[in-house]
């Protein structure tokens, strides 16, 4: 297969939920990428994009995983995740957080060259989908997934990520997948991070909105590009013992087997 | 009627216009404790769902028709920026404008003064009733209430607004306030109390939209004859001609700045605009954002005093009642942009499964949840709750014809409540957890203990290789937030660090735990 | 310190941190027409849009035979002009049998209110939105005019309809120069207040009838 990644050292970075739930998914991002010729590596000090703290109000513990992202990463070239609300996380919030920690009045220089470094790495940190088609021209990917799926378009990876169409395109390429359109595909699931447990009832009616349309496409599977809200709906698709299955993008681009 | 009434709270009581659910808004229960209340309400939910799906679609096939809408957006958002930065010199300039057209310009700093400034107003007219255009401020400094206290009725004249006044009721939307009712419970409210407050509904009256719409215009016709005084907003006030701008739908906003001999507009600080040239911007954005139409059916503009046509004795009060203070927020501010189009809450997914009344406040939805916790301050819970009653998915922002970035204040607000939490000598579960995971997160060496304790729980479930294969249908509390409608997969027995350093010690094996496509992986490094 | 100066002093602390910045641009050219290949066309579409009746007459004389046309379709008894309003329309619609009153001297709101329809010419006329301006000056008459009558019948000539809203605000700018009010009118009064649904008339005149002249 052809290597357009040959000589390109990525940095993977799994994401907490991942990492600790979900682990196929960065998994996934590595077969696909190696198979592409990459070199991936797993940083060991990678724990967290910290949108968790960040967007319920904790500025500190937020910039504290600003500083295991940017130790973690900033020797690499590109980073790449199978999540597009860390990554949106990792470009809008990193850079707000390590400069709100530079004004403050013990702001030291290292906190000031974490702000320079937090700002370069936002720039190559890139959701699987991005790096696949903006960075290594790839949209078929060789996978082979003979199923019925349907894609749920997650709110950061649109409007914060601004992936776009790219996950689609991808899908779209992979040999024997039929593609359902879902409706009210842009609405939100409503998982939200800390919204979830914060505000439980109005999250599980949202979230059973979204299940009710994904259940309505008869898919086989319900494709998002971040497990958080495939965990959320899925969730709730568990619960009614509905037999769509939740499944994260890179899993089906990672697919190669005919069966 | 009696001008020296005073003021009751009872429904039944001697009061002049209907009552208003009792008590105050700020007091309101918290967001997620309201919101619970209105999704057990199913009749609202497919009200909701209904009205809001309808006006989304108007507004996306109107808006597509403007191919420089993106210019429009940003154009506007800069003229509010430009203005916001010099708004005293603008509000100067309005005023100095407005006296020299015959209009008299009054300041108030807070609901407490523009409510007494605009009873002295009406009493000074001779009146003890007043016809009212729509208005959000008027909204948010209660003044309805206050004119009932001082014995004189005021009279909404918009058709939602009178059904929500005559449904002793509360707005639930800034554009369509009734859009929590639909025609059958519309209505009833007609034929129970129009005629307690003037000519009654007609006999035989249907739920027709159409005839519920003939009778309000019946009721209030006669009341439009003979109001001497009456109340507006204004969507623009025009810094360099001293214009007052009222965008609207019915003719009831006409009727009430044309009719009376007393015209008083109460208009919110930010609504200062420049140039008389600013509209053009502003008049192609507000329909089409807010009711999803190429241009509202009426627009009045008029500065100060017209001799020989509409009201003579003109006056403007100008109201901060906290907007200063948002201004002084270098983030909070662009709040101050809003045009109070209402395409935010028409596009929120939250709004649309709750509607207005979860809020507690005059404005709902995704404006309300930035600006209401700026304007009152965030001592109350309701209002420490509301920047919490978002999921971040800015869908908002998309529609947004002023550009606001509502997730960048929602997040800034929620950090301002959060430090009120810490600042708290009560203790917080969230501010506990927050810190107990902040701390775990904020190193590798800490956090490995979080997934060797997971990858543990993963193992003794025996939760298999595949972590998504088994789940907890149940979780202690306060997990039953997430469990009482959610399963919750079982951590992975083998976190993927886990498995990651396996696969790079042993080379060219097949690593455990990895799941079957993994096995076929054809390049390994 | 008064309200007026003590809000003025709160606004100049609040913005300190950007008032000495580089001013903002607003990166919009105003006046601008939007491209249109037929304009009074466009108007014309965009005003039935709104289910109001439109006609199109030739010249200046047709116009007295076609107000009275659209009047007396509407069903029309009674009409008031205000001054200003040509004398051929005014002879026109007495011929026709219908009532004329002029609003001189002022007539009250009471009788306003009995009147069926009013008869007014307008200012600008927006292609894109399907609006019409009125300054109300001569022909045009105080606002109560176009506002009690159950039926408006306004008309416009072909050069004052422009393409699009900022077009029509440059037009506008004298009037508001010399404190004219101005109505800005897109079909009859309506609401989408009850589950959104549109109710064609409610407070304002229920029927809006357009005359294009030329």
């Amino acid at each position: 297969m052809n290597q357009p990644g040959k000589g390109m050292r990525v940095g993977l970075f799994a994401t907490c939920v991942n990492d600790i739930m979900f682990p196929s998914a960065p998994k996934a991002v590595a077969t696909i990428l190696e198979r592409l010729g990459c070199e991936v590596i797993f940083p060991t000090a990678q724990t967290c994009c910290g949108q968790m703290f960040t967007n319920t109000g904790y500025f500190s513990a937020g910039l504290a995983t600003v500083r295991t992202y940017v130790e973690a990463f900033d020797g690499f070239d590109y980073v790449v995740s199978p999540s597009a609300s860390c990554i949106g996380s990792v470009r809008e919030q990193h850079p707000m957080l390590a400069e709100q920690g530079t004004g403050s009045t013990h702001a030291s220089r290292h906190d000031r060259a974490l702000l320079q470094r937090a700002r370069r790495l936002a720039e190559r940190s890139y959701d699987l989908s991005e790096f696949l088609i903006d960075i290594l021209g790839v949209v078929d990917v060789g996978a082979v997934f003979p199923h019925k799926v349907t894609y749920h378009p997650t709110c950061h990876s649109l409007r914060v990520a601004h992936v776009g169409d790219r996950p689609l395109r991808l899908l779209r390429a992979v040999r024997g997948l039929q593609l359902i359109d879902l409706p009210d595909a842009y609405t939100c699931c409503g998982f939200g991070g800390t919204f979830c447990v914060k505000n439980p009832d109005v999250s599980v009616a949202m979230a059973s909105a979204k299940a009710h349309n994904i259940i309505a496409t008869g898919a086989d599977y319900v494709v998002a590009g971040d497990n958080a809200c495939l965990m959320n709906f899925g969730g709730l698709l568990h619960r009614d013992r509905a037999s769509v299955k939740p499944i994260h993008l890179a899993e089906i681009l990672a697919e190669s087997r005919t069966s | 009627m009696n001008a020296t009434t005073t003021r009751v709270t009872s429904r039944d009581a001697a009061r002049l216009t209907p009552a208003p659910p009792p008590g105050l808004l700020e007091d309101s229960p918290v967001f997620p404790i309201a919101a619970k209340r209105e999704l057990a309400n199913s009749q609202l939910r497919n009200n909701l769902a209904r009205a809001t799906e309808t006006i989304r679609t108007k507004r996306a096939i109107r808006v597509a028709e403007v191919p420089r809408w993106e210019d429009l957006r940003t154009a506007a958002e800069a003229i509010k920026n430009a203005t916001l930065r010099h708004l005293d010199d603008y509000l100067l300039q309005a005023e100095a404008n407005l006296i020299k057209a015959g209009a008299h310009v009054h300041w108030a700093r807070d609901a407490a003064q523009a409510d007494q400034i605009v009873v002295d107003l009406v009493k000074a007219s001779g009146v003890d009733e007043i016809v009212k255009v729509k208005s959000m401020v008027t909204q948010e400094i209660e003044m309805n209430e206050a004119l009932e206290a001082a014995g004189v009725a005021a009279w909404e004249t918009d058709l939602a607004e009178l059904i929500v006044q005559l449904g002793h009721d509360r707005p639930s939307h800034v554009l369509v306030p009734a859009i929590h009712r639909n025609r059958a419970e519309i209505r009833d409210i007609f034929v129970e109390e129009m005629g307690r407050y003037g000519t009654p509904a007609p006999d035989g009256l249907t739920d027709d939209p159409a005839e519920l719409t003939a009778a309000a215009r019946q009721h209030l016709r006669d009341k439009f004859l003979r109001a001497r005084t009456s109340t507006s907003g204004g969507n623009f006030l025009v810094a360099d001609t001293g214009t007052l701008v009222v965008v609207e739908s019915e003719g009831n906003g006409r009727m009430c700045v044309t009719l009376p001999d007393t015209l008083i507009s109460v208009v919110g600080i930010e609504k200062v605009v420049p140039t008389f040239e600013d509209l053009e911007v502003f008049m192609q954005l507000l329909p089409r954002s807010s009711t999803g139409e190429r241009m509202n059916p009426y627009t009045s503009m008029w500065t100060g005093v017209t001799p020989g046509d509409g009201p003579q004795n003109v006056h403007v009060v100008l109201v901060d009642n906290g907007r200063t203070k948002a201004l002084a927020d270098p983030i909070g501010r662009q709040a101050l942009r809003c045009i109070r189009c209402s395409a935010c809450m028409n596009v929120c997914p939250i709004y649309g499964h709750v509607g207005g009344h979860a809020y507690g406040s005059v404005y709902p939805g995704p404006i309300g949840i930035i600006l209401t916790p700026q304007l009152r301050g965030m001592s109350a819970p309701v209002d420490r709750s509301l920047p919490y009653a978002s999921t971040l998915c800015g869908a908002c922002v998309d529609v947004c014809p002023v550009k606001i970035n509502f997730p960048e204040v929602i997040v800034h607000l929620r950090h301002k409540a959060a430090d009120l939490k810490k600042a708290d000598r009560r203790p917080h579960m969230e501010t506990l957890v927050m810190g107990v995971v902040g701390w775990l997160f904020g190193r590798e060496s800490r956090y490995t203990w979080v997934t060797t304790a997971s990858g543990l729980v993963g193992r003794v479930l025996k939760a298999g290789l595949d972590g998504r294969q088994k789940f907890f249908g149940w979780l202690p509390w306060p997990a039953t937030r997430w469990s009482q409608a959610r399963d919750l997969p079982i951590p992975a027995s083998q976190p993927f660090r886990r498995q990651w350093k396996k696969r790079s010690s042993s080379p060219g094996r097949t690593p455990e735990g990895l799941s079957s496509h993994d096995r076929d992986t054809e390049v390994r490094p | 310190m008064n309200a007026r100066d003590e809000i003025l002093r709160r606004i100049r602390a609040g913005v300190k941190d950007v008032r000495r910045g580089a001013p903002v641009d607003v990166p919009w050219r105003y006046g601008q027409p939007t491209p249109m290949v037929d304009v009074v066309g466009r108007f014309v579409e965009r005003v039935e849009d709104y289910k109001a009746r439109v006609e199109r007459v030739a010249t200046p004389d047709d116009v007295p035979a076609m107000v009275v046309t659209v009047l007396a379709d509407a069903g029309v008894t009674s009409v008031v002009v205000p001054t200003g309003v040509e004398d051929t329309w005014r002879q026109a619609v007495a011929a026709a049998g219908m009532r004329v009153v002029v609003d001189d001297p002022p007539v009250g709101k009471a009788e306003l209110n009995e009147i069926g329809a009013v008869v007014t010419t307008a200012s600008v006329g927006v292609a894109e939105t399907g609006t019409l301006v009125l300054s109300h000056g001569p022909g045009q008459g105080r606002r109560v005019l176009t506002l009690l009558p159950d039926v408006h019948a306004c008309v416009i000539r072909a050069d004052d309809v422009v393409s699009d809203v900022p077009e029509a605000i440059a037009r506008l700018r004298p009037a508001i120069d010399e404190r004219r009010p101005l109505t800005w009118i897109s079909g009859g009064s309506a609401t989408s207040d009850i589950e959104l649904a549109r109710v064609e008339g409610v407070h304002g005149p229920r029927t809006l009838l357009v005359i294009v002249v030329g």
